[in-house]
């Protein structure tokens, strides 16, 4: 019994150490400057400063930078679950010439550092003049190998015999694909849909290097110059911070179940 | 019912494509085309165009034909090596330590029932949340003058230690920690041990999961019958339950080194630039990010960014030769 205690200690030990950071995010957000900006160890706020939300968004253009990266993100998603259902049931269902060429060269694209392709696209984006555009921080990223992948995946594992059945009711391919096959795999559309979004949020390097000016700017890039900016306004920085990761915390916990689950098997059985 | 307008008639079509000799050849042209173009201009191209521009001595858009001179320079570059190092320190600092921790609260994890699935959320927290943000707390919390740490070292009678700089000391912490016996640019530099430690409590959530995932799927009749059999702990986890795990630490391996060498938001997010004082943290991504986007060298950053795949393929495969043998597969 006095193990099974003391395994408790460590892992309540371990998950304070892991939250800690955030805790102590969401109370010097609504610090005072002075209280943010002295070096001492009081974890409370005197008073709770709620004002500083709105200050947060006046100090940059945080308005500016959430709608873009919101925008970009519908559009990626959005898209990457089209490509995927898309490529990934022709790959698992239709006979078709080069089949296996093509997934091939898909999958290849999966194994290949982004280093690589990082500075190509950069000038492929300058010479097509789409530097500082949305076409540049979506099109790019509008399909995947890993989504496709898992579609492809989930698309094999459905029993053949449904088709037959579908197709006896009179429906082709385009059909049992919308109506009978993307609904039974929603699993998995839910997850790919998940990771294009967090992926897209999240991505800090590519947004970056592709748009110059605030009315394009993504969230994160703003958030790594606002950091620059802010200087010692902790409190501000870290409400910036905590408006951050609020959606991908949400999303998270919203679907945890879903993702854990899917994700793992993806990744192990891969 | 207007999807169906449009989905209607396109699915008779392409049904009655398909009944002739062409199979399903029109149907997967017309769902294959929007990945494929996708994937071919922005995944595939590029490859063939990085290694044609790497040939190039280009400079925000243009410059001449100039053979393997980036190649010779990179090799020649000292700063070329030294982001090389870093890049080394940081795959060697945060994946066996990462390892070892997710392991260790996976096999916790594994042992208790009530309050598993919260905990397991919990340490799975900061691997949700984005880099930068997470980023950002960690370099309040240890700025110099302001920060908790030093606040909190301060309040303990530490006030003003060789190690107070955190994020913006470049010295080695081999020298912080002998009192400058070795040389200060030896071992990695405090900085980047910042920014490993960073890592670590960034990514170990998802080998906890990934790892408690295995461990669940594990026959329990093995562990018990060499409990039963005497074994201690450290016996069975040795000898039973990592050669059980050992596919899924191996994939673990094969990703966490692959991220360890493509690492760059921490990087750049912890220390405002990713180079850090004294370029102490350019590893090289960050230092393929300088030469093309800082510097403008887009030719000589893709020369780079070849080196650094090719090094990226060779380890991947190393790993598969030498450590995916000792994998024990059921």
């Amino acid at each position: 019994m006095t193990r099974k205690a003391l395994v408790y200690v460590v892992l309540s030990a371990g998950a304070v150490v892991t939250t800690f950071p955030f805790l102590w995010m969401l109370t010097t957000a609504f610090k005072t400057y002075a209280e943010a900006a002295s070096p001492t160890v009081d974890l409370w706020p005197e008073v709770w400063q709620w004002q500083n939300l709105g200050e947060t968004f006046r100090a940059a253009p945080f308005a500016t930078y959430f709608a873009n990266t919101f925008l970009v993100a519908a559009i990626v998603t959005s898209a990457v679950v089209v490509t995927a259902v898309t490529a990934g049931y022709a790959f698992a269902r239709l006979e078709f010439p080069l089949r296996r060429v093509l997934f091939g060269l898909v999958l290849a694209t999966m194994m290949v550092p982004f280093e690589v392709i990082l500075i190509p696209n950069f000038v492929l984006i300058h010479r097509l003049d789409w530097y500082n555009t949305y076409a540049a921080l979506t099109i790019p990223w509008c399909a995947n190998a890993f989504s496709i992948f898992l579609m492809r995946q989930a698309f094999m594992g459905l029993p053949g015999d449904f088709f037959d059945a579908a197709r006896v009711d009179g429906c082709g391919h385009l059909r049992f694909l919308a109506y009978v096959a993307a609904p039974l795999v929603k699993p998995m559309v839910v997850t790919v849909a998940l990771f294009a979004f967090l992926g897209s949020y999240n991505s800090l390097i590519w947004p970056l290097i592709v748009t110059g000016t605030e009315s394009r700017r993504v969230v994160q890039v703003g958030l790594t110059m606002f950091s620059g900016e802010a200087g010692v306004q902790f409190n501000l920085l870290m409400c910036a911070s905590a408006l951050v990761i609020l959606p991908t915390v949400a999303v998270y916990f919203a679907a945890q179940r879903h993702f854990l689950e899917s994700s793992l098997g993806a990744g192990i059985k891969g | 019912m207007i999807f169906e307008r449009i989905l209607g008639p396109l699915d008779s079509l392409f049904d009655r494509i398909g009944r002739r000799k062409t199979g399903d050849a029109p149907l997967a042209a017309f769902l294959l085309v929007p990945a494929v173009l996708v994937l071919g201009v922005f995944g595939i191209y590029p490859l063939f165009f990085s290694i044609y521009i790497s040939l190039f001595d280009l400079r925000m858009g243009r410059g001449a034909f100039c053979g393997l001179e980036n190649y010779t320079e990179a090799l020649t570059t000292p700063n070329f090596w030294h982001s090389l190092v870093v890049t080394l320190y940081f795959a060697l600092g945060t994946i066996p330590v990462a390892m070892a921790l997710s392991f260790l609260v996976a096999s916790a994890l594994f042992r208790i029932v009530r309050g598993r699935s919260i905990l397991r959320t919990v340490y799975f927290l900061p691997y949700v949340t984005s880099v930068v943000a997470a980023a950002t707390i960690w370099r309040v919390l240890l700025n110099p003058h302001y920060g908790l740490v030093n606040a909190a070292l301060g309040a303990v009678g530490f006030e003003e230690t060789r190690w107070s700089q955190w994020l913006l000391e470049p010295k080695g912490v081999l020298y912080l920690a002998t009192g400058g016996l070795i040389p200060e640019s030896v071992g990695p530099s405090l900085a980047l041990c910042c920014v490993i430690l960073f890592e670590i409590w960034h990514s170990s959530g998802f080998m906890i999961v990934i790892l408690l995932a295995g461990m669940t799927a594990i026959p329990r009749e093995l562990e018990e019958s060499a409990r039963i059999d005497g074994a201690n702990w450290f016996q069975v986890t040795r000898r039973v339950t990592v050669p059980l795990l050992s596919p899924t630490i191996f994939f673990l391996l094969i990703i966490s080194a692959i991220k360890a060498f493509q690492a760059f938001n921490s990087f750049y997010a912890l220390t405002g630039d990713g180079r850090g004082p004294v370029n102490a943290t350019q590893n090289m991504t960050v230092y393929i990010y300088a030469s093309f986007f800082l510097n403008g060298r887009e030719g000589y950053g893709a020369a780079v960014a070849t080196l650094l795949s090719v090094a990226i393929v060779a380890l991947t495969l190393a790993q598969w030769r030498f450590v995916g043998r000792k994998v024990y597969y059921e």
